[in-house]
C-alpha cells in the first residue's frame, strides 16, 4: 500500500517520532494511514484518544452514546467542567481536533450492538476496548475475531488493570481466556466497587502504546500475554496465554460463525421483579409511610464507605456480600424497604430476602440517589 | 507445601481484605480447598455447588493457566505463587 506524504505541519507535529529510528518518516506515514476505533471515550477512551490523536493516527473512530457527568471528572481527562451535561462524543471531537488538526476524527454516536459492530469495525485497522461492561466486551472480541482484526484490551476495577492483544488470528482471544462471563451481581461494576482516578489513565495509556506499536510494527506486541497492574503493591505481572483449542469462536472448528445476543450470552434479561406490582416502593411512599408512623425498617445494602458519604436517617446497614451471614439479624415478619444506590443491588438483596421467607421486603426504586432527588435534598448525591 | 495465593481485588472483601494468602497443599485443587477452608465465604465465588471451579475463575500457577496444565491435579511446590485471575470489565463507568 501506497504510505500516504507528510506535511510540512505534519513534520513539525511529529518531529519527536520523527527522529526516532524506530518510528522516523516511514513509522508516522504508517500511522498516518492507520484507521483506529476506540470502544468508550470515558476512563481508558480519555487516554487512549489523547495519545492517539496526538501520536498522528490518521483516521481516529471513537464509539460513546454517554453524556459527561460531574463524576467522570476525576479520572477522564478528555472533558472539564464546561463538558458537563454535554454529549461525550462531542466534547470529545472538539478537545481531539484541537490537539491534533492534522487527522480525521470520525465520531459514532451510538450504542455498540450485534446490529451494527461488524459494520462499523469494517472501515478500521485495530479495535481498542474501552468498555465497562461484560457483554460489550465479548461482542468487541467476537465481532474482532469475525472479521479478523486486533482487539487491543484493557479493563479496571478499583486498583487493579489488565491489558492484553487478543487477536484471534494470531493468537488467543478474549473467550479463551474468559469462556464465560461471571453471573450479574457477583463482581461489582466500577459504579459500585469505585475506581482510581489514575487508574484508566496508567492501563489506556498502555492500550495506546500498544496500539502505535502494532502500527509501525516495532517491538513485541502483547498478543498471548496478559499483563497484570496492581497500583497499591505498584507491581507488573505478565501471564502466558494460549489460545484454546476448543473455543468457541476463534479455534479451527468454530461453533459460532456470527454475532449472538450478549445481554442473554451474560444473564442480563428482561428484570423479572418489574412485572412485580409489590416489589418497588418509590421514595414519595416511603416518606409518606415514615410520616404516617408505619414501622418500617429501612434496610441499607450498600458499603460501609457508601453510607459514610450519605445515609437515610435510621437506616441499618449490612452491605449485600453480608446479608446472607447476617439474616439472623433481621426479623422475616417486618416490613423492609431496602436500597441501595441507584435500586440494582437492593433488588438483589429483594430476590434474596424473599427466597428466605421475608414476604414483606420491598426495593426503594431509584436508591437513596432518587430518594435525595425526590424527598431529602439534604442527603448528598455521588 | 507452603503456596501463596494472590487474591484479586473483587474478592478481598472474603479474605478480611488480605491480597495474599498462605496455603498448604501438594497439588493446585489441594492449595485452593485449603484456602477456602480458611475463608469459607470464598467458597460460592470460586465454586460451582457440585464442587467444579467455576468457569470464569481462572488460576494461573506462576505465569502458566492450570488449563492448560494438569488443571486442578497440577503439583506444586513450596515458594510457587497461585493467582486467582478474575474478569473485570470495567473502564468506562
Amino acid at each position: 500500500m501506497d504510505l500516504p506524504e507528510l506535511t510540512p505541519a505534519e513534520i513539525r507535529h511529529y518531529s519527536r517520532h520523527l527522529i526516532m529510528p524506530e518510528v522516523g518518516t516511514a513509522g508516522q506515514r504508517k500511522l498516518k494511514a492507520a484507521r483506529v476505533l476506540t470502544i468508550g471515550a470515558g476512563g481508558l477512551g480519555s487516554p487512549l484518544g489523547l495519545y492517539l490523536a496526538a501520536a498522528g493516527v490518521g483516521t481516529l473512530g471513537v464509539v460513546d452514546f454517554d453524556v459527561v457527568d460531574e463524576t467522570n471528572l476525576h479520572r477522564q481527562v478528555l472533558y472539564g467542567r464546561s463538558s458537563v451535561g454535554r454529549p461525550k462524543i462531542q466534547a470529545a471531537v472538539e478537545r481531539l481536533r484541537d490537539l491534533n488538526p492534522h487527522i480525521r476524527i470520525v465520531p459514532h454516536e451510538t450504542r455498540l450492538d450485534s446490529g451494527n459492530a461488524l459494520e462499523l469495525f469494517r472501515d478500521y485497522d485495530v479495535i481498542v476496548d474501552g468498555t465497562d461492561n461484560f457483554p460489550t466486551r465479548y461482542l468487541v472480541n467476537d465481532a474482532c475475531v469475525l472479521s479478523g482484526k486486533p482487539n487491543v484490551y484493557g479493563s479496571i476495577f478499583r486498583f487493579e488493570g489488565q491489558v492484553s492483544i487478543f487477536w484471534g488470528a494470531r493468537g488467543p482471544c478474549y473467550r479463551c481466556l474468559f469462556p464465560e462471563p461471571p453471573p450479574p451481581g457477583l463482581v461489582p461494576s466500577c459504579a459500585e466497587g469505585g475506581v482510581l482516578g489514575v487508574l484508566p489513565g496508567i492501563i489506556g495509556t498502555l492500550q495506546a502504546n500498544e496500539v502505535i506499536k502494532l502500527i509501525v510494527g516495532v517491538g513485541d506486541p502483547l498478543i498471548g500475554r496478559l499483563l497484570l497492574f496492581d497500583a497499591l503493591k505498584m507491581r507488573f505481572r505478565e501471564l502466558k496465554l494460549k489460545k484454546d483449542p476448543a473455543c468457541p469462536i476463534c479455534s479451527a472448528n468454530p461453533t459460532q460463525r456470527e454475532l449472538i445476543d450478549y445481554e442473554q450470552f451474560c444473564g442480563i434479561g428482561p428484570e423479572p421483579e418489574a412485572a412485580d406490582m409489590d416489589f418497588d416502593m418509590t421514595p414519595s411512599e416511603l416518606k409518606e409511610r415514615l410520616d404516617a408512623g408505619e414501622p418500617v425498617t429501612i434496610l441499607d445494602v450498600r458499603t460501609e464507605q457508601e453510607h459514610e458519604i450519605a445515609h437515610i436517617p435510621g437506616a441499618v446497614l449490612i452491605p449485600l456480600h453480608e446479608l446472607q451471614d447476617r439474616l439472623g439479624e433481621l426479623d422475616p415478619a417486618a416490613t423492609y424497604v431496602v436500597h441501595c444506590h441507584h435500586g440494582g443491588r437492593s433488588a438483589q438483596a429483594v430476590g434474596f430476602l424473599r427466597q428466605m421467607g421475608f414476604e414483606r421486603a420491598v426495593n426503594l426504586a431509584g436508591g437513596i440517589d432518587k430518594w435525595s432527588m425526590a424527598v431529602d435534598s439534604t442527603v448528598p448525591r455521588y | 507445601m507452603s503456596v501463596t495465593i494472590q487474591i484479586p481485588t473483587p474478592l478481598r472483601r472474603f479474605t478480611g481484605e488480605q491480597g495474599e494468602v498462605e496455603v498448604d497443599g501438594a497439588t493446585v485443587g489441594e492449595a485452593l480447598a485449603d484456602l477456602t477452608r480458611r475463608h469459607p465465604a470464598l467458597r460460592r465465588h470460586l465454586y460451582m455447588d457440585d464442587g467444579a471451579l467455576r468457569s470464569f475463575v481462572n488460576v494461573f500457577l506462576n505465569d502458566e493457566d492450570v488449563r492448560h496444565l494438569q488443571a486442578q491435579g497440577t503439583p506444586v511446590a513450596s515458594g510457587d505463587t497461585l493467582l486467582i485471575i478474575p474478569s473485570i470489565a470495567g473502564g468506562f463507568l
